[in-house]
């Protein structure tokens, strides 16, 4: 919040919770698609060492999932700063920086078919408390 | 070092852009301009930058490790963060804080070990290659 501004009421409950939740919703999907994206494409090392620089820039530009996860991802940024605007840090940073990595892990096993094992849970749930208590 | 990069620019970029954008008058739906024109504000500037960075490192580390790796066990970055603002600046960390920093940092633990890449066992039996019938 600007301390120079003229005071305002703060979001309502729901407000709140809609402004995360494009957020992390968002953040997810451009995540998730980008994911899928590198995995068709292949390990961009190995592009880079048969193609050169130019054949990896090529190989990740004419991938159309590519493009729809920097969609959602551009999304997430703004949604991003409009929230930064509206909400504290203290809540806005902590909320979805800890919601995004469990949603991250959920979707990975559930469109990426990732073998998200207990270990990964265990990881998940531990990482999502840690970032909470940090960022809050 | 793709997955230090990973780690040390997204956090560095989040909090450049926050500072950025608390320094603002209020925005509002109806008035979507000067979200646009906050892009262009030197803090700003700075955060995107550390994020073109962090995303360049992103897309290869995704190229090679599945995303549910690759996003827990960068998350020490926030760790690498909380230790420089204590340690270099000498900004005080509450308790709860270093709470924060020994979970993640287990749950770091937890997950680098493991594998990086969830092999996919194909859905159709492999041909098996059969020598010349005598």
């Amino acid at each position: 919040m600007n301390p120079g501004a003229p005071h305002v009421l703060p979001p309502s409950f729901w407000a709140t919770a809609a402004m995360i939740a494009a957020v992390v919703l968002s953040s997810t999907a451009g995540e998730v698609l980008t994911a899928a994206a590198m995995k068709s494409i292949g390990d961009l090392d190995e592009i880079r060492a048969r193609s050169g620089l130019k054949g990896a820039i090529v190989a990740v530009l004419t991938c159309p999932l590519f493009f729809a996860g920097i969609f959602f991802m551009a999304v997430a940024f703004f949604a991003l700063l409009f929230t930064l605007n509206h909400l504290n840090l203290g809540l806005a940073g902590p909320a979805t920086a800890s919601l995004t990595v469990v949603t991250n892990a959920i979707a990975a096993k559930l469109f990426l078919k990732e073998n998200v094992d207990r270990r990964r849970w265990t990881a998940a749930v531990l990482i999502c408390v840690g970032v909470y208590f940090l960022a809050h | 070092m793709i997955l230090v990069l990973v780690a040390v620019c997204a956090p560095l970029g989040n909090t450049c852009l926050a500072k950025g954008m608390t320094g603002l008058p209020q925005l509002s739906l109806a008035h979507l301009l000067p979200l646009f024109a906050a892009s262009f504000t030197p803090w700003v500037i700075l955060g995107i930058a550390l994020l073109i960075g962090f995303f360049a490192s992103y897309l290869t580390a995704l190229s090679w490790a599945d995303l549910s790796y690759v996003m827990l066990a960068t998350a020490w970055g926030n760790v690498l963060v909380e230790l420089l603002s204590h340690f270099y600046l000498h900004e005080p960390v509450s308790s709860q804080r270093w709470l924060g920093v020994a979970l993640i940092t287990l749950g770091v633990g937890f997950v680098a070990p493991g594998p990086s890449r969830t092999e996919h066992v194909a859905t159709e039996p492999a041909l098996v290659e059969k020598g010349p019938t005598r």
